[in-house]
């Protein structure tokens, strides 16, 4: 078991032929996900990567049976390639793209809301169940199939996460990353309600940053509705107010979203907090017992 | 990206929203002659800088006469101002903006932005204006008055009537300001606006009301879309090396440690940051590199890197995904060479072709301190910079 995608996910790729798409879809082909098409406008009937190319979402959809899609189509055609991918029923979408506009993921977050489907990212670096199903940029090499959650809002940061609970031997169930925008289709909650449902799932490790209060609501839903360890790092305790470090939703803003608030809030939920980066896989042993 | 108050009101003016007749100058024979254009006795006279808390700092004036306006003008162009808000280096002053003067009987806020925990554009209205609308939400949150947009109807003109009565407003200012509030939307949508306010909005002694001043945000990611805007920009008013930075997809935050740091991915750079600070040490800054580095963007972030007289090492920290640590090595080396570097640089490859980038930096002559871990590489740098490690 796993949250979002297994080894059955059938997945498409919009921005297919494109730079990226061809890049990140080799590598998703050579991991074993079983990428069934892809989308470029203009291209259907071609076959690429070995694959078949549609015109459209809902083409690809009917043809291979399609249930998730990861987007890699530049920010301006992304909230078009999202909704694109909602209205032909797939229930999982997967942003790669960063810079899509503010107001633009406001009402395709509200579209998915109504709709009950799930939308990862944008400016994330995707989904992987280890061993079953790479949606993404992630390096897949430093992956262990395992028991531990990973959700963060950085890339590479969950790099790091994922690095130390592969080389302790723990490995992962599955890891996502929510993306660094002000507005994420899923949010930590989100995430830690499908780790704690999952059996397969032991442990979970939360990678937050500074900006908005994602880790302050998701300490409250730890509280009430989180059974599992949990144990956090927060970025950007070195981080100045009033400043966006690199993420568009990384900024301290009217004093609010600081990294010592998010600790708090954390730590007051009885949640194994560490202030090293490098600690993460030492404080997870540390509260499971594992060795 | 932030607009000067006279280019929002610029934009107000063209929503239809109330403003006062004013004209931004670059001289002070210009701000002389506009106010001379304006006409009447008295003119508002303001410094135009990214960067609030201008009246407190001296860079609002109310003058009598145009030699007001010239002593006003020779006193700030081509000055700085500090004000709470800014650095103590302050904001270079370019122009000046003259405005006819207004009676002032009453003053509000009325502000919108994105709200990240409702995912909502939402307004807030205040009978507390003029003042910083971050205390008054602080110390008297129910005198912040809400309405919360639909993302696919827009805002409504029952909610601009609610927080006009409950401002306590008149039958004729309700309709003022119901109208003002749905032009706000209409530009905050249109425009791609990440925050807009209005403080203060006033009542004038003939009862209208007035935007007084106009603080607009546009979103940086919908430029693409909004290219008379993107000409607004004011590069004057932002860091050079911020800027010069992101002409090569690079995202640099000037700080004012002594240890500069290279890493890939906007979380680890700040990751590293923090574990710098942990052990001791003060990061001089933010870089990230991004997910997708050539030689020729590493080598740039280098310089930047070292332009900073402040900087007594250089930690170098990358997890490669997409990028490869040996790309960064080849443009590590060519920074270098192009720059020359007078202090220690300590490298930790992790990821893509690590023991190549190791391999390729150790093999080259330059003095790199290879480091084994991210806890062994901040411990390192520190030590190098002079600090404890």
């Amino acid at each position: 078991m796993s949250i979002l995608v297994d080894k059955h996910t059938r997945v498409i790729c919009q921005g297919f032929t494109g730079a990226q798409g061809t890049l990140h879809s080799e590598q998703a082909i050579a991991y074993g996900t079983r990428l069934v098409g892809g989308v470029t406008p203009g291209k259907g009937g071609s076959t690429h990567l070995g694959l078949p190319t549609f015109n459209t979402v809902a083409a690809a959809v009917s043809a291979t049976g399609a249930d998730a899609s990861v987007i890699y189509v530049p920010a301006p055609f992304c909230m078009d390639s999202i909704l694109e991918a909602l209205d032909a029923g797939i229930q999982l979408v997967v942003c790669i793209t960063e810079g899509v506009p503010t107001l633009d993921m406001l009402r395709v977050k509200a579209r998915f809301d109504i709709a009950g489907a799930t939308l990862v990212g944008p400016n994330c670096p995707g989904v992987i169940t280890p061993g079953e199903c790479k949606i993404g940029i992630m390096p897949g090499d430093i992956h262990l199939p395992g028991k531990v959650g990973v959700v963060s809002r950085s890339g590479t940061l969950t790099y790091e996460a994922v690095k130390q609970t592969t080389d302790r031997g723990f490995g992962q169930s599955t890891c996502v990353g929510i993306g660094g925008d002000p507005i994420p289709g899923s949010n930590f909650i989100d995430i830690l309600a499908l780790f704690e449902e999952d059996p397969d799932t032991e442990a979970i490790v939360m990678v937050g940053e500074i900006g908005g209060t994602a880790e302050e609501d998701a300490a409250v839903y730890i509280k009430h509705s989180v059974s599992k360890p949990v144990v956090a790092y927060i970025a950007g305790v070195t981080a100045p107010p009033g400043r966006r470090m690199g993420h568009a939703g990384a900024i301290i803003a009217g004093g609010k979203g600081t990294a010592a608030e998010k600790f708090a809030a954390l730590e007051d939920v009885g949640v194994k907090t560490v202030r090293s980066l490098a600690a993460i896989g030492e404080a997870l042993a540390d509260v499971t017992g594992w060795r | 990206m932030n607009l000067h108050e006279h280019q929002a009101k610029r934009l107000f003016a063209r929503y239809g929203l109330p403003v006062p007749d004013g004209r931004a100058a670059k001289t002070a024979d210009g701000a002389c002659a506009a106010a001379a254009k304006l006409g009447g006795q008295r003119w508002a006279v303001k410094v135009q800088v990214h960067a609030g808390g201008r009246g407190k700092a001296g860079g609002v004036a109310v003058v009598d006469s145009v030699e007001e306006v010239r002593s006003f003008a020779d006193r700030w162009l081509g000055r700085k101002l500090v004000t709470a808000q800014t650095d103590q280096e302050g904001q270079p002053v370019s122009s000046i903006y003259v405005e006819r003067c207004t009676d002032i009987a009453q003053e509000f806020y009325l502000g919108a932005v994105v709200d990240r925990n409702l995912r909502r554009v939402v307004f807030m209205a205040s009978t507390e204006g003029g003042v910083e609308i971050e205390k008054v939400a602080e110390a008297t949150p129910d005198k912040i008055l809400q309405a919360i947009i639909d993302p696919f109807l827009g805002a409504q003109p029952h909610q601009g009537r609610d927080l006009a009565f409950r401002l306590g407003l008149n039958k004729d200012q309700v309709k003022q300001f119901t109208a003002l509030f749905l032009g706000l939307h209409k530009l905050f949508q249109e425009l791609d606006c990440a925050l807009l306010e209005i403080n203060p909005l006033v009542v004038t002694g003939a009862g209208d009301l007035l935007c007084l001043d106009a603080k607009v945000n546009i979103d940086g990611n919908a430029l693409f879309r909004q290219p008379a805007l993107a000409k607004l920009r004011d590069p004057s008013q932002e860091d050079a090396r911020e800027n010069e930075a992101s002409a090569f997809g690079l995202n640099y935050v000037a700080l004012d440690g002594d240890i500069g740091c290279m890493v890939n991915g906007a979380g680890l750079a700040m990751g590293t940051m923090d574990l710098v600070k942990l052990y001791g040490g003060n990061p001089a800054n933010f870089l990230d590199v991004g997910g997708s580095a050539d030689r020729k963007a590493v080598s740039e972030a280098f310089k930047i890197i070292l332009s900073d007289a402040n900087v007594k090492a250089v930690l170098i920290n990358i997890f490669g995904g997409i990028v490869s640590c040996a790309v960064i090595a080849e443009g590590i080396i060519g920074a270098v060479k192009e720059v020359g570097v007078k202090v220690p640089v300590v490298v930790r490859f992790e990821g893509n072709s690590a023991v190549a980038g190791r391999q390729t930096l150790s093999r080259s002559s330059l003095n790199i301190i290879a480091a084994e871990s991210l806890e062994d590489a901040a411990k390192k740098a520190v030590a190098a910079a002079g600090g404890r490690p």
